[in-house]
C-alpha cells in the first residue's frame, strides 16, 4: 500500500511568461497512467492555480506529487511572504494580485476556493516571513 | 492589367445590383455596373465587409477542399486561434487538435503556439534602438495592405516580423522534416485553417516580395462541421497543446497587446476604427504609444468571416478555456537579441497611389475642377442608384471616363425631366 510514484516540478518564479507548465506536464503524465478524464480535470485544475498562486505571490516553490494506488497528493512548497489570514485568503474574491497580472485574466480571488472545490482534501501551513505549504489530496475510487 | 487574386469573389448570378456593398466598403472598391457588383482589385483589401453585409450571399471567400489535397503523405493542419471559440462548452483545447488528427490529418501544429513567439520578439523588438514608434502590428493582413495603400507613411512603423500563420508553417515543416527524414518536400502540406478571406489572399499572392509558407488555406467554417462529428467521439487526447494564454488569447482583439506585458498600447478592431486610429497616427494626435494592435474584424480574428460564432461569445468561450492554461509555452530569453532572420519580414505591396486621378499634375488639376463643378450639380444624397457609393466617388467616376452611360444620375434625370414638363 505504501507503494508510490513521484514526481517532482520546480516552478520558476522568475519567468511570469511560462507559469502553468508544470499543470500541463502532470495532465500529461495523469493522461498516460489512463485516469478517469474528470480526475485528471481536477487534478490540474488544482495543480494550475496552487503553481500560479507560487508565482504570482512567493516568487516561484516546488510541486510534488506523489501517485498511489488509491489517492494522489499534490504538496505545493514556497519560501515566499506566507499568508497572515489564511481563513480571508480561502474567500472568494479575495486577491492581493498587481494590476499587470490582471490584465490576463488572474486575480479573481478564485484559485484557492477552487483548489479546495476540485479536491477531497486541503490543508494550507504558512507562516508569514517564512512561506506556505498546500497540501491537496484526490482519492480515486 | 492586374495579378492580384483576391479570395473575395462575386457570384453574378445571386448579385441583384443592390449597392449595399457599395456603401459598406471602407476602400470605395466597388460600382454596380450593369446591373451587378464589380469589384476594382486594385483598391480591394480583402477585409470581407461586403461578404457580411450581402443579403443575397453573392458575396464569398474562395478556400481550397481539404478533399482535394488528401493524397499528401504528411498533412499537418495550422489551427488558427480562434477555431477554439468556435466549440461550446469545450474544456480543453487538446480536444481539438485531437479532433484535427481525426479527421485525417498526421500532424498539427497551433498557430498559438507560433504567436507567442511572435510575441516573444516583439518584447525584444520593442527595447531596439531607432525604431519608429508605435509598432504597428503585422498580424492582419488587411491593415498591412491598408496602411501600404492609404498610409504610406506608417509603412516602416510596422512590425517587421511575419505573422504566427507563416512562422507556424515554417516551423511545422521543419519539425515535420527533422522527425521524418524519409519523407521528402513534395510529400509535405501545410494546411492554414483560415477565419478570414484576407489571409486566404495572402497565402495565394504573398505579400509584397514575401512569399507565403502556407501550402493549402481551408475555411474554419468549413472544417467545423467535419471536426464536430469526430469530437463527439470523445476519447483521451493523444496530443497536448503547446500553447498558452497567451498563444489562444492572440485570437481575440487586445490579446496581441496585452502580450506586450507593458501598458503602452493602444488596439482597435473593425475597419472603421482601425482607419480612424490610423489617421490619428499620421496626423501625430495620439499619446506616445509603445504598440498598436489593429483588427479589421469586429473582436479581432474570432469576428473573422469565416468563422461560425458570433464574435463576443467566441471570445467568452476562449477565455473560459485559456482559464487554465499556461502563461505561455513558447517564449524567449528577454535578453534574446534580435529577431532571428527567418522571422524577418517587412516586405509590403508596393505603394500604389490609388485615390491620384492622373500622373500629370496639371492634367490632375483640370480632372479636379471637373470633378468640383460636377458635384455641386448632384443631389448630394449619397443613394447610389448610379452605382457608385458617394456623389462625390459617381462625379470622380465620370471625370475618369469609367460611369458609363447606363450609371446615370437618376435624381438628376428627373428634375432635368420635371425642368422640361413645367416648361412645354
Ligand atoms: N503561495 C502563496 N503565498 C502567499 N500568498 C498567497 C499564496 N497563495 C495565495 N496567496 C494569497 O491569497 C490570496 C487569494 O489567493 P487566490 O488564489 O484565491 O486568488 P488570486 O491568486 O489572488 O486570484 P486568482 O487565483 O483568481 O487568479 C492571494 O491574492 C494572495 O494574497
Ligand atoms: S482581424 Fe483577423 S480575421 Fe479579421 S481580417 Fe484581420 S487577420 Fe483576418
Ligand atoms: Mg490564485
Amino acid at each position: 500500500m505504501g507503494e508510490y510514484l513521484n514526481f517532482h516540478y520546480d516552478v520558476d518564479g522568475e519567468n511570469f511568461v511560462s507559469a502553468g507548465q508544470a499543470s500541463v506536464e502532470l495532465k500529461k503524465t495523469l493522461r498516460r497512467l489512463g485516469l478517469p478524464p474528470e480526475t485528471i480535470r481536477r487534478l490540474s485544475i488544482a495543480m494550475y492555480e496552487g503553481e500560479i498562486n507560487m508565482v504570482i505571490h512567493a516568487g516561484g516553490g516546488e510541486a510534488d506529487v506523489d501517485i498511489y494506488e488509491d489517492k494522489i497528493v499534490i504538496v505545493l512548497k514556497d519560501h515566499g511572504p506566507g499568508i497572515a489570514d489564511i481563513a480571508l485568503a480561502m474567500q472568494e474574491g479575495y486577491s492581493t494580485a498587481t494590476e499587470g497580472v490582471r490584465s490576463l485574466g488572474f486575480g479573481a480571488g478564485m484559485g484557492l476556493p477552487n483548489m479546495k472545490r476540485y479536491t477531497d482534501e486541503m490543508q494550507i501551513d504558512s507562516t508569514v516571513g517564512e512561506g506556505t505549504t498546500v497540501t491537496m489530496t484526490v482519492y480515486l475510487s | 492589367m492586374n495579378s492580384y487574386r483576391h479570395s473575395v469573389v462575386l457570384d453574378v448570378e445571386k448579385c441583384t445590383g443592390c449597392t449595399s456593398c457599395v456603401r459598406r466598403c471602407p476602400t470605395e472598391a466597388i460600382r454596380v455596373i450593369n446591373g451587378h457588383a464589380e469589384i476594382n482589385s486594385d483598391r480591394c483589401i480583402d477585409c470581407g465587409e461586403c461578404i457580411r453585409v450581402c443579403q443575397h450571399n453573392a458575396k464569398k471567400a474562395m478556400c481550397s477542399k481539404l478533399e482535394h489535397y488528401m493524397h499528401y503523405k504528411w498533412k499537418i493542419a495550422l489551427p488558427a486561434p480562434s477555431l477554439f471559440g468556435q466549440f461550446n462548452g469545450l474544456e480543453d483545447v487538446d480536444e481539438v487538435l485531437q479532433g484535427l488528427l481525426d479527421i485525417g490529418f498526421d500532424e498539427v501544429f497551433e498557430v498559438a503556439k507560433a504567436a507567442e513567439l511572435v510575441s516573444a520578439y516583439t518584447r525584444t523588438y520593442l527595447k531596439t534602438e531607432g525604431i519608429k514608434k508605435p509598432v504597428i502590428s503585422s498580424a492582419c493582413p488587411v491593415i498591412s495592405r491598408l496602411i501600404s495603400l492609404r498610409f504610406p507613411y506608417l509603412k516602416d512603423n510596422i512590425l517587421p516580423i511575419l505573422p504566427p500563420m507563416e512562422i507556424a508553417a515554417i516551423e511545422a515543416k521543419a519539425k515535420a522534416k527533422k522527425e521524418h527524414p524519409e519523407l521528402s518536400e513534395k510529400d509535405i502540406a501545410v494546411f492554414f485553417i483560415s477565419p478570414c478571406a484576407a489571409k486566404v489572399s495572402y497565402i495565394r499572392n504573398g505579400f509584397g516580395d514575401y512569399k507565403s509558407h502556407v501550402d493549402v488555406v481551408v475555411a474554419l467554417n468549413e472544417i467545423y462541421f467535419q471536426l464536430i462529428g469526430a469530437m463527439k467521439r470523445k476519447h483521451t487526447p493523444t496530443i497536448t497543446s503547446e500553447a498558452g494564454m497567451i498563444g489562444i488569447g492572440w485570437a481575440s482583439s487586445g490579446g496581441e497587446s496585452t502580450a506586450i506585458l507593458n501598458d503602452s498600447y493602444l488596439f482597435a478592431d473593425g475597419i472603421g476604427n482601425c482607419m480612424q486610429v490610423l489617421e490619428s497616427i499620421e496626423n501625430g494626435n495620439i499619446p506616445q504609444l509603445e504598440f498598436v494592435e489593429l483588427d479589421a474584424c469586429i473582436g479581432g480574428c474570432v469576428g473573422g468571416v469565416m468563422t461560425i460564432e458570433n464574435p463576443f461569445i467566441a471570445k467568452t468561450r476562449l477565455q473560459a478555456v485559456r482559464r487554465y492554461m499556461p502563461v505561455s509555452r513558447n517564449f524567449v530569453a528577454s535578453d534574446a537579441g534580435s529577431v532571428p532572420a527567418d522571422y524577418f519580414s517587412n516586405s509590403l505591396p508596393a505603394y500604389t497611389p490609388i485615390s491620384r486621378l492622373s500622373d500629370n499634375i496639371v492634367e490632375s488639376m483640370r480632372m479636379m475642377a471637373q470633378i468640383q463643378s460636377l458635384r455641386e450639380t448632384l443631389p448630394g444624397i449619397d443613394c447610389g442608384a448610379c452605382g457608385s457609393p458617394t456623389c462625390r466617388a459617381y462625379a470622380e467616376d465620370v471625370v475618369r471616363g469609367v460611369a458609363g452611360e447606363d450609371r446615370r444620375c437618376v435624381v438628376l434625370d428627373r428634375k432635368k425631366q420635371i425642368e422640361k414638363e413645367t416648361q412645354t
